[in-house]
């Protein structure tokens, strides 16, 4: 293959140079418009509009992927996901990371840009530690932490032992498992958030501190007053990408739980992919994504009404 | 007032308390990591009665016996193919794309940058059906391309945004002015426009190649057989075949993770700067 497309290129590249040479005088807006476009246009025609469009359609078929769709059942497949149990807690469980994405990673992951924002000693080091886990893939952490919660072999088997307790197996227990994978999320992501914040907080004019220390004010004053208004944007936008992060999650539950035990920890993405890809139910599958579509799209709307009301 | 107080955002802690808790959360973030790279090196019988603190006897073995068998390559290899093809084509078609929408207005290409950013809001998940079946017709199922192409389409509305962003700093009089003497558009996208956006270059490329080193869903759906499979599909397969092993597990990952932190030093600045570049903009 690697000589195949090394003649591609260079056969690219040959009639590239010679066009160039002979059309110069016509390297106009349009020439440059015709050449420089298709490529993105025709890979994102073909592999992201399309293909989502073919949802919208797939979703009113049953379909089990062979020959062309013909078991048009309306909105047959939308009504069973309604009424589906699993799917039920897939959506909860998305608003429970939403929840605590936004209630507990966001202010941790503020807290300790503030923390670390005064130029203090070793605030490089414990930046870079906190960003470590976002580096991680996703199914590298959830291998780790499933590591971590292990009855058997793992930290919170033996640290339940030396406190007199049975060794719990929260990731095979319906009650916690949920509970587990939070935690997973927040030491997964808020070092990103962190990031996001420290680069905020540098923005904020210094001689605003200064003022404001000279005119007395105190702590809660300063934090209140001028460095959570000065970083509205900032928290927005971190906002907004914890929500399309929750939304989306699915890597990091693989590893954990794949969405079990009996669907407790689904998702919208696991629950797409364990009764949608697995048993290659196109149709069914087709109108989870739909749902996802709608509800991302919708999110990044009203995402944008709000950024331009306020920014 | 002294200089340090100039950047004092105001947090009236103690330098005790601060470290406290600054070491506490730093504490919490590593332990698990620490305790799978040594782990790691236990025997099963040594993880099971001290999954904390240091080896009794280091076993050397269970690195080596991954690090000596072709599995492990030929999974990064499997992944970097995936990745640097990714990369290139998306920088290829991101720059040009992107140029258009900086420098060249026409009628629809506000209409067609639009349609482009349509695929930031939307995750691959949300169509992988559908792209299961298109990668299947076309015949690219268990192939590299079969998970690139896909990849870079659903990576074109972040890196034309960024791309954007950046060559529109490029003065537009710089440009009439290069037209006027005759220098083309396209020259003037390789001999200006690419030389003066190296950094952003960069930072597209490292974040495009960290997302695709990481990715996981598309490969699954795509992929079927173990010879092609990427890194993250690749230990998923292990941790099932030697699921009662955890101390394989442990130093397959730990030999896993060491790339991605060799990456994350080397690229530091680039990455750090592509995730935050929306933050400062607001």
């Amino acid at each position: 293959m690697g000589a195949k497309m090394a003649n591609a290129i260079a056969s690219v590249r040959a009639r590239f140079s010679s066009w160039r040479r002979s059309t110069r005088p016509i390297d106009s807006r349009l020439a440059v418009a015709l050449l420089f476009l298709p490529p993105a246009l025709l890979l994102f025609t073909l592999f992201v509009a399309l293909p989502m469009g073919e949802a919208a359609w797939y979703s009113f078929y049953n379909w089990n992927g062979y020959g062309t769709p013909e078991t048009f059942i309306g909105l047959k497949n939308y009504a069973l996901l309604v009424q589906n149990r699993a799917f039920r807690i897939a959506l909860c469980n998305n608003l429970l990371i939403i929840a605590v994405s936004l209630a507990i990673q966001l202010p941790l992951a503020l807290a300790m840009a503030i923390l670390l924002a005064d130029r203090i000693r070793g605030a490089v080091a414990f930046r870079m530690i906190f960003f470590l886990p976002y580096v991680l893939a996703e199914v590298a952490a959830g291998l780790i932490w499933r590591f971590v919660y292990d009855g058997d072999y793992g930290l919170l088997g033996k640290a339940a032992a030396a406190l007199g307790f049975a060794a719990p197996y929260v990731l095979a227990d319906r009650d916690l498992a949920m509970y587990a994978i939070l935690i997973v999320v927040v030491w997964k992501y808020f070092g990103f958030h962190m990031m996001l914040y420290v680069a905020g907080l540098q923005q904020i004019d210094p001689n605003l501190y200064e003022a404001a220390h000279i005119d007395g004010a105190t702590g809660r004053q300063i934090l209140t007053r001028v460095t959570l208004p000065l970083l509205g944007p900032t928290i927005r936008l971190s906002a907004f990408f914890a929500v399309l992060g929750s939304i989306q999650l699915f890597d990091l539950i693989m590893p954990l739980t794949k969405g079990g035990p009996s669907d407790s920890t689904q998702t919208m993405v696991t629950y797409l992919y364990s009764y949608g890809v697995t048993r290659m139910r196109i149709g069914f599958g087709s109108a989870v994504g739909v749902i996802l579509f709608v509800i991302c799209v919708a999110f990044a709307f009203g995402y944008n009404r709000i950024r331009t009301r306020y920014d | 007032m002294t200089e340090r107080a100039r950047y004092d955002t105001a947090v009236t802690l103690s330098p005790v308390l601060r470290y406290a808790i600054l070491l506490l959360v730093a504490g919490l973030v590593l332990v698990p990591l620490l305790a799978a790279a040594l782990g790691g090196f236990k025997s099963l019988g040594d993880l099971r009665v001290n999954p904390f603190g240091l080896p009794a006897q280091w076993e050397w073995d269970n690195y080596w016996s991954i690090v000596a068998g072709p599995r492990y390559w030929q999974l990064l290899w499997n992944s970097l193919v995936i990745a640097v093809l990714t990369v290139v084509l998306t920088l290829v078609t991101c720059a040009m794309a992107a140029f258009v929408f900086a420098h060249v207005h026409f009628f629809g290409s506000t209409f067609l940058l639009r349609y482009l950013l349509l695929g930031l809001m939307f995750p691959a998940a949300a169509a992988i059906l559908p792209l299961f079946i298109k990668i299947r017709d076309l015949g690219l199922l268990d192939t590299y391309w079969g998970v690139v192409l896909p990849q870079v389409a659903f990576g074109l509305g972040m890196s034309i945004l960024l791309l954007r962003n950046f060559f529109r700093q490029i003065p537009g009089e710089l440009l009439d002015a290069a037209l006027i003497d005759g220098c083309g558009y396209i020259r003037f996208f390789r001999h200006v426009t690419l030389p003066l956006s190296r950094p952003i270059i960069a930072t597209v490329g490292v974040i495009v190649f960290v997302h695709s080193w990481n990715s996981y869903l598309l490969p699954l759906v795509v992929l079927n057989r173990d010879s092609i499979y990427p890194w993250p599909l690749g230990i998923m397969a292990y941790q099932g075949e030697y699921s009662t092993d955890w101390q394989l597990v442990l130093a397959f990952v730990t030999l896993t993770i060491f790339p991605a932190i060799v990456m994350f030093v080397v690229a530091q600045k680039y990455l750090v700067a592509g995730l935050t570049a929306g933050a400062v903009k607001g």
